[in-house]
Order: C-alpha cells, then structure tokens, then sequence
C-alpha cells in the first residue's frame, strides 16, 4: 500500500514519518515513533486506554488515522512530564491517591483529567466523574482516581494563585 | 538522624514496614506511560500472528485454503493444525486434565475458536491475510445449554468418543465431563426429610469474563544459535507456563526463558495457557524470528477465559427458629467445549466446597457435575480463588431465600447462624478446616455502622409511601457476610499439573545494606513490589524504599506457581517472611561476633542486634550486612541471602460483612446505590492503602457482574457481548463511593497472620449487590430472579409483579 508523508508536532517536538492512508494514529505513536504510553485496551473507543490530547482536544487515538490530524500538535502523558524529569501534578496526585493499580489507564486517565482540568478548573466530583466517563479502569474502582484529579485541580489552582 | 537517640517507634517507622500506607514505587514509571507491557516489547525483525477464527459455534472444518492468503505480499507463514500435527502440537493438553485443540482438527466447539495462524511482517498485513483464508465450514447443531447437553445426542466431543472414565471419573453422557461428590449424601437428605422448614431455589452464577484492560499477549523469540527460547508474556503464572512449555514442546527447561512483564490487570484471565502462545511458539522456531501475538477485545471475550456459568439448585433445612440444619446443592457446571479450568488438579470445581459459607450447618452435601457445551473453554476464576465467588454467591442467596421462608429478618437469620469465635479451628460439614474468625464482632459492627435498624424502618416507610402511590421508587438492603479460602495451597492437596502449589522468595542482602529480593509470584496491579518489601522491612530491619524487588523473569527469580486466587500473600508473602527469617540467625553471629559476645547474648530490636541488658551496644543491620561481606568470621561463609519455598499448612480465611443500599425505578428499572459499606478482615494488614484500593477495584468488578456484565450466547452459540459496547463494564459516572472498614483476625498459622484480600470484595460484592435488589423486591413477593440484574431485567422483575398498573 502507497504511503503518505505525515508531519505532526509530539509532546513539543517535531516528527514525521511515512504511513499508510490507513495507519491509525495509536500504532504510528506506538510502533513508529516509540512512544508507547498511550495504550490499546478495546481498539472500539470504549476504554480511553489510547486517549490523547489533540490541538487542546480528548481524543480517542485507536479510532483516528495518522492521516486525520496531520500537522496537529499532539500530548501524550509522556509530555505531562515536568522538564526536569519529575512528575507532573496529576502524575504525582495519581500517585499520592493511589489511583492506579495496574497501571494500563493510567496515561489515558491522566491525558484526559488533563484536559478536563483545562476545561473546568474547578470541578465537582460529578463533573469530574462525568468528565471521565469515557475511560475505562478495571481495577481502582474511580474513587481513588477522583480524587486524585480533585487534588490536582487544587494543586494547580495554589500553583497559578501563587504565580499571580 | 542518629540511630542511637531514635526510639524503636522511629526506627520502625522509618522502615516503612507491615502496616504503613506506603506509596506504590510502581507509579513513577506507570504515571509517566513507562510501564514495560508485553506490547511495548518491539525486538529486531519482529513479525506479527493473528488468527482466523471460527465464526461458527459447531461445525466441520472441510477444508481450509491458505493460498490467498500466502500470496499477500508480507505474509510468512500460515499455520493451520495440520501444520502442527507432526510437532504433536495441534492439541495440547489442559490445566484441568482435558485437552484443548490448539487450531481446529476436524471441526469447531465454539464460536472464536482458532482455526488458523497467519504470520506477517506487521499486524495489518496479518490481519489483511486472516480474511483471505479461505475455511469451508458444515454446521452442525448448536448446544448452549448444559441440561439439553446431557440429553442430546449430539455429539459434541467425537475425539472422547466411548471413553466412559475421564480425568475426574466416569463420566455418564457423551456430553458430560465429571461428576464431583463432597460431603454426606445419606445424612443431608436424612435432614432434608425431617427438618420443620426446607428452602429449595435454582440460584444462577450467569457467564461473565475477568476483562482486564490489556488483553492476553506474549512474544516467543527463539534464538536458533544458542537454542534458547525467550518467552515474554501476560501470564500470571510464568514459572507454570515455563514446565508447560517445556512439556508439550519437547523444549527442555533450561532452555526456555519465560519472562512477565508489567500486566496490565488479570483477574484470572491471563493465568491458563492458550493457542496464542502455542502457536507465537512454533511460529518462532519455524521462521527464526521473534513473533508477537496480542489478541483484541472481541478476541478476548470470545476465546480465552470466562467465568461462573454455574446452574446451582440448593435445600436449606432449618428449625421453625431459624437454626440451618443442612445444605444441599446440586450444580450444572457448563464448562463449554474443552475442560479447560484453571482449577487445582484435585478439585475439578474449584473450591465450590466452600458453600457451607460463614454458617455452623452440620450437615451438608455437594454434587457437580461439569459439561460440554458450544461455548468458549477456560472457566477461570474471576478475581476469585477457585468457584469461591460461585459458592459464596449461592450460600448468601439461599439464606434470603430461607429468611423468606421464615418470616425472618435475613441479618438476624446470619446472626443466629455464624460459626461462633471459639469453634476455631472450625471444620465444615464439606471438609475445610477454616483457620480463624470472629464473624459476630464484624456483623455487628457493619450493622452498627450503616445504622440498619434505622436503614429498616426507611424501608417500611418507603413500602407505604410506594403503595399509596407517593412514589415508584424502592429501597433495597443488601446484605452479605462472606467466608474465602484463599492462598492455595498445601501442597499435599493442592497442585496444577502435579506442580504443587508452594510459592517462593529468595532475599539478597547487599554489601552496603539495600537488598534485591525475588519471588515466583507476579504482579499485575497488586502493588507486590511495595507490599513485599515492607514484609522484608520489618522482619530483617532495612528500609523498604532499600529493597528491591523483581518477579516474573524465570531465569532469576525461584520457582513459583504465580499470582492468582489471592494466593500471594497467603503463600508467596509467607514465603518472604520466612527467607527473612532464615538471613536472621546468620545477622544474630555476625553481630555477636561483631559485638564480641555470645550469640545468645544479643537480641533482636526493629533494625539491629543490641547487648541484651546493653542496648547502646548493638549492630544495625547495614553495619551486619557490610561484615558479612568483608569480615572473615570463624564457621560463618561470607554473604547474607536466604531462599525460601513455602508450603502453606493450610489455606487462610478471609471473611467480611458488606451491606449495599440500593434505590431501584420500578418504571424504568434503574438503580442507584447510595450507599456501599464494605468491612474487610483479611488479617495483619501489610499496606491499609493498597488494600482499600483492591476493595475499590473489587467491589466495582461486583458491581459490573450483578447489574449487568455477561458472556451471552444466542441459540446459534454467537456470543452477543463481544464488545466493550454490549458488555457492561462500569464507567466513573455509574461507580458509587464505598465506605471501607476492617476488624483484625489474624490467621494462626501464616507467619505474619495475613490472609489475602484482593478477591474478597468481588467474592463479597456479588451478592452484597444481587440481594439488595431481590431485597427490594421482597415484600412484593419476588423471591429469586438470575443476575445480572439490568435495567431490562429488573424492569420485568417489577413486571412479572403486576407493579406496573
Ligand atoms: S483502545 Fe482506544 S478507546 Fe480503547
Ligand atoms: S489501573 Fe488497571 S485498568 Fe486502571
């Protein structure tokens, strides 16, 4: 099968490759360019174990070809990394709340309470829970994880009230 | 710090040993998408297996052409059972003395099953490849139900044609696998006879499936240099999966390398052995190449394991006051088309013997009988240990249904029937000896805490409310009080495939003081690598966050029968516990010697040898660790390591009291709980963090099961939920709060008291969630109705009771 030039900007850098019209977005991050965070639970869009951020935007990466976003500025949960290599505030409230087990949601989860978090700074444990419908956890259960991202969103807020 | 003016509290305290809330070490690479998953495992010149499969339930396999299919460009090989014939690997044999077709020779059993194996440079071109096989079917009559099973003469199993003995003994129907007897026949039907009151229900545990977020996989790389064959997969059991292959391939064991790595959650499904890997295998020597295999979630629902599928008609007898005299239970296990159990040799249903549940019955009597059906094999146990679900399931159902009987209050019915504190030991009417329990004290409390009197009269009051037409809501009480037996098992009674089932862990002190530890179990969400450090922490005095710990690869770690049935800390942390143990002795010389006494002269405190009556005189563990590396002491050999394999006396037995509050629509057949209190006992606690987060996790599972999971066949043996769209897994929105409680029973015989606990809340959920809606139910006249319990279902149980007008 022909194969097209895609060009796509990856947790703040600039990558490209070749890939087939075909390709979904999951296995060109995962077996092209390595990045191997974001997983694959379902391939149907029901589990959020691929979910990554897109232009600003939740997206399920197991129902999306390569093709559909080239040139697109994407975030995986490898990119919510601090630069100097510790743990981004949902990474560390994930971990602090124990709101993972198995560890197989987890960069799904946490991609998505990521942009939840840009979306609504201030949510309730019903936006939060709304909010994280589309992600499938078999183990934890959720309320860990609830917490876990009403932690960040108070985290975040003192770090943005003192940066003021 | 000054290690002389700590006081034993701070020392033990920076230890993070047994009982701190420690957080996971496991998260720092998880959070960051850095796990090591069996699909992240990319090796040079990796190629790619996918399977054709049958889309009929039964059929004749008349042909399978590959040219097609060969002719893809990218395609290597395309393996079909006569392929694997000659290797004798066309049929492999299963965990449960059966065996199991690797790819279809002759024809098929259930729908899903593996016909055939394309090999592919990348998964697409193996997937393109699978539907250009071209397979000639010729149906036959489909059998999806274990009754009409064993009056059909459909023959489903025509390779055990005329065998009338099978592994579990003789077998009565060309359809049926064994029959399976505990306890007293004679007597319990002596009591049934007699007793003032006898309740009789079908009570059934409907299919489901354990469904861990990653699907099954492995990659089989044989280097045909050195021979040698690595072997990375989702099993939970690596060192079984190792002598399996070892056996059924002629491979010998040194030669084989099986390694886990991270899992992305098992619950029972990754523990059997499956086509998959057999045929990733001999693609790999075959072509010389690593080949991966990783099945997708409709693969995963349709082929390997499943769960319950148990048709269990029971008989409690009691006195007009209440008082159990005898259980009966008759169970009509569908196993589908091979045996495939993931069962210990010796007991072909599990631990379904266990049904006698929390209660003092003095008699009592279990039969099951195990057949062949159109469905997919494995019958694992679902975050379970061994039918314990099935079991507690059934006894917790029978015992509302004879409250209904009675007139009785179901709590007050428990009350009067629990083994008392002091009958431990306790021995059961069907042959366990339960180690501990203190099930009147847990009772209690849990209905102190969710204020169950009160919770009753709301429910009186909301009964009036409902018949004067003020509302269409109801409120249901669900109430469970469960036994497990976890931690399989004693060795002497306990084995899979003659591999008894001990578990190990070896403890290696380095010079400096931080150590690597190793055991034969592997983790798949459970947290071992900080759970089991904090055993070593406070049995040899070495901080945790110093301690390392590794399973899963069997060229290192010793040899274990791996992680599944809650049996890790009954059996594997036993066995930390006691390599701990055993570098102790060698520490107490070091530091004598050190300290220049005798070796009775000094004793043990929290993380050092001290001069009995001398305590500023003493050696810390890291300063014993360092001698033994550099001194030469008299009769001692240098290091400081144990190994321990632990063979547990008896398994442990955990138990607990949950109690579910559930609001049902009558109209619409929604529910909602509002309230979930789960009280534990699972013994000395390790990690009170990571337990409340099985509980979660297990409690939810319950949920998704009771209100609507399942594996559903149409007549025509198509599986109907072979999605995440159709099979129920509950998301954040439908999940509730749970309120989490313990009481402490340690077991008597574990050498730290600890019993498991990752299994109870889904042995516990089940029924906890399944009787708040018959509870509901109950004064409208409801008295069983089969889970799962969704809104259609609960919508016609209403209906069924002339609620809706
Ligand atoms: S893998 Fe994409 S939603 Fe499940
Ligand atoms: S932590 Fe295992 S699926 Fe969420």
């Amino acid at each position: 099968m022909s194969k097209m030039h895609v060009k796509l900007t990856v947790n703040g850098k600039q990558v490209e490759g070749l890939a087939e019209p075909r390709t979904l977005l999951i296995h060109f991050l995962r077996e092209d360019l390595k990045i191997t965070g974001p997983h694959i639970g379902c391939e149907t869009s029901h589990c959020g174990a691929c979910t990554v951020d897109i232009d600003g935007k939740s997206v399920k990466s197991c129902t999306t070809f390569v093709a559909q976003v080239n040139e697109a500025d994407i975030t995986t949960v490898e990119g919510l990394t601090n630069d100097d290599g510790s743990l981004g505030v949902l990474q560390e409230m994930f971990r602090e709340h124990h709101g993972l087990q198995c560890g197989f949601c987890t960069p799904g989860m946490i991609t998505r309470a990521h942009r939840l978090l840009q979306e609504n700074p201030n949510p309730t444990e019903e936006d939060i829970r709304f909010g994280m419908a589309g992600n499938l956890c078999r183990c934890t259960g959720y309320q860990n994880i609830v917490k876990a991202i009403s932690a960040s969103a108070d985290m975040l807020k003192a770090q943005k009230e003192a940066a003021e | 710090m000054n290690d002389q003016t700590m006081t034993p509290e701070e020392r033990a305290a920076n230890l993070k040993g047994m009982g701190c809330a420690r957080k996971r070490v496991e998260d720092v690479r998880f959070t960051q998408g850095k796990g090591n998953y069996v699909d992240d495992i990319k090796l040079d010149g990796m190629l790619f297996g996918a399977f054709v499969r049958s889309p009929y339930a039964h059929a004749r396999v008349v042909s399978v052409n590959k040219d097609a299919a060969l002719a893809v460009p990218g395609v290597v090989a395309v393996l079909t059972a006569e392929d694997l014939a000659p290797l004798g690997l066309h049929w492999m044999p299963t965990l449960a003395g059966d065996k199991q077709m690797v790819l279809a020779d002759g024809k098929v059993l259930f729908q899903g099953q593996e016909v055939a194996y394309v090999v592919a440079e990348n998964r697409y071109i193996a997937a393109d490849a699978a539907e250009l096989v071209d397979v000639e079917y010729e149906e036959l009559p489909v059998l999806t139900d274990p009754f009409e099973a064993l009056k059909s003469d459909v023959v489903l199993r025509e390779d055990l044609a005329g065998q009338t003995e099978g592994a579990h003994g003789p077998r009565k129907h060309h359809n049926h696998i064994f029959t399976w007897e505990q306890g007293d026949k004679d007597a319990t039907e002596a009591v049934l006879g007699e007793a003032d009151v006898v309740a009789e229900e079908m009570v059934y545990y409907h299919r489901t499936h354990p469904c861990p977020l990653e699907t099954c996989g492995c990659v089989a790389s044989m280097d045909k240099v050195t021979g040698k064959l690595t072997l990375y997969g989702t099993f939970q059991a690596p060192h079984a999966i190792r002598t399996v292959v070892s056996l059924i391939s002629g491979l010998a064991e040194h030669n084989i390398r099986v390694i886990s790595p991270d899992i992305g959650g098992g619950f029972g499904n990754k523990v059997g052995a499956y086509a998959g890997y057999v045929c990733s295998v001999v693609a790999s020597i075959v072509t010389g190449q690593p080949v991966k295999w990783v099945e997708n979630r409709m693969e995963n629902l349709m082929s390997t394991a499943f769960a319950r599928d148990y048709w269990m008609r029971g008989k409690i007898a009691a006195t007009k006051a209440g008082k159990i005299t005898g259980l009966w239970c008759h169970t009509t296990a569908d196993h589908g088309g091979f045996d495939a159990c993931a069962d210990p040799t010796k007991f072909p249903a599990g631990f379904m013997n266990i049904c006698t549940g929390s209660y003092d019955i003095p008699v009592a009597y279990l039969a099951v009988d195990g057949v062949y059906t159109n469905k997919a094999p494995g019958g694992v146990a679902y975050r379970c240990s061994f039918r314990v679900t099935e079991a507690a399931y059934f006894i917790e159902r029978m015992i509302e249904v004879l409250a209904i009987k009675l007139n009785m209050d179901a709590a007050e019915l428990r009350r009067i029937n629990f083994i008392k504190a002091e009958q431990f030991p306790y021995q059961s009417a069907l042959g366990w000896e339960y180690d501990s329990g203190d099930y009147h004290t847990a009772w209690d409390k849990a209905l102190k805490a969710v204020d169950y009197e009160g919770l009753r009269a709301e429910q009186a009051q909301r009964i009036e409310d409902f018949k004067a037409g003020k509302t269409r809501k109801l409120l249901g009480i669900g109430l469970t009080h469960f036994t497990e037996i976890v931690g399989a098992g004693p060795v002497k009674n306990c084995d899979i495939l003659g591999l008894g089932m001990f578990d190990s862990c070896e403890i290696r002190i380095h010079p400096t003081g931080s150590a690597i530890a190793r055991l034969g179990t592997i983790s798949q969400g459970q947290g071992h690598a900080t759970t089991f450090a904090q055993i070593i922490a406070s049995e040899i005095g070495l901080p945790a966050d110093d301690i390392t710990l590794e399973e899963g690869d069997t060229d290192t770690a010793p040899y274990g029968l791996g992680t599944y049935g809650s049996r890790s800390t009954p059996v594997a942390g036993a066995a930390t516990a006691m390599a701990a143990r055993k570098i102790r002795p060698k520490a107490q010389m070091i530091a004598a010697y050190l300290l220049e006494v005798h070796d009775n002269d000094v004793e043990w405190d929290v993380d050092r040898f001290a001069v009995k009556g001398a305590p500023e005189r003493f050696k810390t563990m890291k300063e014993i660790a360092f001698a033994a590396y550099n001194q030469a002491i008299p009769g001692l050999e240098p290091g400081l390591e144990a190994v321990s394999y632990y063979d547990p006396p008896n398994m442990t037995y955990p138990f607990g009291a949950y109690i579910c509050v559930m609001e049902i629509d009558v109209d619409t057949g929604e529910w909602e709980v509002r309230q979930f209190y789960a009280l534990d006992d699972c013994g000395t606690r390790i990690n009170p963090m990571i337990i409340e987060g099985q509980v979660h996790g297990g409690v939810t599972e319950a949920l998704a099961i009771a209100m609507g999971q399942e594996i559903a066949y149409d007549e025509m043996g198509n599986v109907k939920t072979g999605t995440l769209m159709d099979f129920f897994i509950p998301t954040a929105w439908e999940t509730p709060n749970y309120t989490t409680d313990h009481t402490v029973t340690p077991s008597p015989h574990h050498p730290i008291g600890a019993k498991g606990v990752g299994e109870s809340p889904n042995v516990g959920g089940v029924p906890a969630f399944s009787n708040a809606v018959h509870d509901a139910f109950r004064p409208f006249g409801l008295v069983q109705s089969h889970m799962p319990h969704d809104h259609w279902r609960i919508w016609k149980i209403a209906n069924g009771l002339g609620m809706h007008g």
